[in-house]
């Protein structure tokens, strides 16, 4: 199982605007749910709150008001059930690809020939086998940040919370890695909440999709596209996938919600 | 503030930028640039050095014969060694008390409130006035001069910890906490070796002042060492062997860079390979 649940979260953030103190209403009682084994886009605008939410059901943030739970239990701070994919992937630069795996499975407290076995086989899952040595400095972007999602993966977490991971990624690069995510996804089962500010990724990836705008959630939608979906060349031409992105950027476009 | 700087971008040493790295610096390899600058220098010391009178000045080649005379005689030993084991003493100490204590300031704010103003007052604190009451405290001999050499080098080594430490890139922490990483493995594993840099630029900073801070003991405390020799040539107007440990104090300085250099290759060898000159 692994089902994360945001309920009616809210976050005020308190900054000084030219030395005059301002409160900053980033998420406005934002409540959706993420199925067992589903890919959910969470979809907004810069600054709309939507990387504020990952990061709060993370346990990176605390939530003004509300609460995250996974799999019903509420949760505090950070936790071996959720996996972070970061933006830029964030490797620790002074360790191997294969040491930047193993960093976040000894935290969960493996250790010896397990701890080496494990790292080496994610890596390979997301086929890295042959970089295993490499520091991020000699991996390329793409390279980067699968193994960024070999670190999260690899602890087995309930759910895989995702920050734009291919926003900073060429769009040849960013296709590729769209397309590995769905094959790991078809793969593991994993739940997946996926944050990105890209109309096409958010409908191609996902089952659903959350929009949020002004730190609330606009509108929640089903994408009508069947699993597996394993050429999204394909996905791309259909009627379905045309609809959709339609229907996600007039959400995005319409005047709707509260501005402060 | 002049002894705080950023981490130095060293010069490419990965196996992969070394054919791009070769061809940035063009065809004159580094080292020939610096000895002809040394030749050009030590020339025309030579030439000009020659027309001034001894006692107000001297040139190489009289001064390499004062030491090998100095040499000869064994009096060069005993001071060089008499003048190191303070200095040794002195800068490791510095070094194990200056780096945990800039790592613990930098992550604790509460730390960082509490003593952190002590050591930005003891950084910029004119140790040269606080000689006669460490002799006090502490007498004429070794103790003295390895508590001039730590005071001086200490602060350096920990102010740049410190600053490092809070340069840590956030989301790298974020990464610990993100994986359950308890506080002391986000200090040890993480803000550590992100900092590595910045803590081999202190230690390297260190050395300048280690080495001025070796000869203000010697000239203050008992007269001892290199310094002696610099006092009783002076005194005797034998310029030419007054600039012998001058000058090996100098060299001595260049040397430790070096090998710190090569320490920081060696423990941070990922920085290297990040950091390049674009020249």
């Amino acid at each position: 199982m692994g089902e994360v649940t945001l309920h009616e979260v809210s976050k005020q953030f308190s900054l000084r605007v030219g030395g005059a103190p301002h409160t900053v209403q980033a998420l406005s009682r934002v409540s959706f749910t993420v199925r067992d084994g589903e890919i959910v886009s969470l979809i907004g605008p810069s600054g709309c709150g939507k990387t504020t939410a990952l990061r709060i059901a993370m346990g990176l943030e605390t939530a003004s008001a509300g609460k995250v739970t996974v799999d019903g239990r509420e949760v505090k701070g950070c936790g071996h059930d959720r996996g972070m994919v970061f933006q830029f992937a964030e490797l620790l630069p002074w360790l191997t690809a294969l040491q930047n795996v193993m960093f976040g499975l000894e935290m969960k407290g493996m250790r010896g020939a397990e701890l080496r076995d494990t790292a080496t086989r994610y890596l390979e899952l997301v086929g890295l086998k042959d970089s295993l040595d490499r520091r991020p400095h000699q991996l390329s972007g793409g390279m980067k940040q699968r193994v960024g999602i070999a670190r999260a993966l690899a602890i087995d977490p309930k759910v895989l919370l995702m920050d734009e991971p291919f926003g900073a990624l060429d769009a040849q690069t960013r296709e590729t890695m769209q397309a590995e995510l769905l094959d790991l996804h078809a793969r593991t089962g994993k739940t997946i909440l996926f944050v990105t500010h890209d109309l096409d990724e958010a409908v191609l990836i996902a089952d659903r999709i959350v929009v949020i705008k002004s730190g609330m959630v606009q509108e929640i939608m089903t994408v009508p596209l069947k699993r597996p979906r394993p050429d999204l060349g394909i996905v791309r031409g259909t009627a379905e996938f045309a609809e959709t992105r339609y229907r996600v950027w007039k959400a995005l476009h319409e005047s709707g919600g509260k501005l402060h | 503030m002049v002894d705080t700087v950023e981490p130095r971008p060293a010069p490419a040493a990965g196996e992969a930028q070394s054919e791009a790295a070769a061809r940035r610096r063009g065809p004159v390899p580094n080292w020939v640039i610096t000895v002809g600058s040394l030749v050009v220098l030590i020339g025309a010391w030579e030439i000009f050095g020659r027309d001034v009178n001894p006692v107000f000045g001297s040139y190489p080649s009289a001064i390499f014969e004062a030491a090998v005379a100095l040499a000869r005689s064994g009096k060069l030993w005993t001071a060089l060694l008499d003048s190191l084991r303070p200095f040794a003493v002195g800068y490791a100490l510095a070094i194990v008390i200056g780096v945990p204590l800039g790592l613990i300031i930098g992550r604790f704010r509460v730390v960082e409130a509490a003593i952190g103003i002590y050591i930005t007052a003891g950084y910029a604190m004119p140790l040269v006035a606080l000689v006669p009451l460490l002799i006090l405290w502490l007498g004429l001999g070794f103790t003295v001069k390895v508590a001039i050499i730590f005071l001086l080098s200490v602060f350096p080594i920990c102010i740049n910890t410190w600053l490092g430490v809070t340069a840590v890139p956030k989301t790298l922490i974020e990464v610990g906490k993100s994986f359950v990483a308890p506080n002391s493995v986000i200090l040890r594993r993480i803000i550590l070796p992100a900092t590595l840099p910045y803590i081999m630029a202190g230690i390297r900073l260190a050395v300048g002042r280690a080495v001025v801070a070796m000869v203000i003991a010697e000239f203050f405390t008992s007269i001892s060492g290199l310094g002696a020799i610099i006092i009783t040539s002076a005194n005797n107007f034998d310029t030419a062997t007054t600039f012998v440990p001058i000058i090996i104090i100098m060299l001595l300085a260049v040397a430790l860079n070096f090998l710190i250099g090569a320490v920081e290759r060696w423990v941070a060898p990922w920085q290297a390979e990040i950091a390049g000159r674009d020249e």
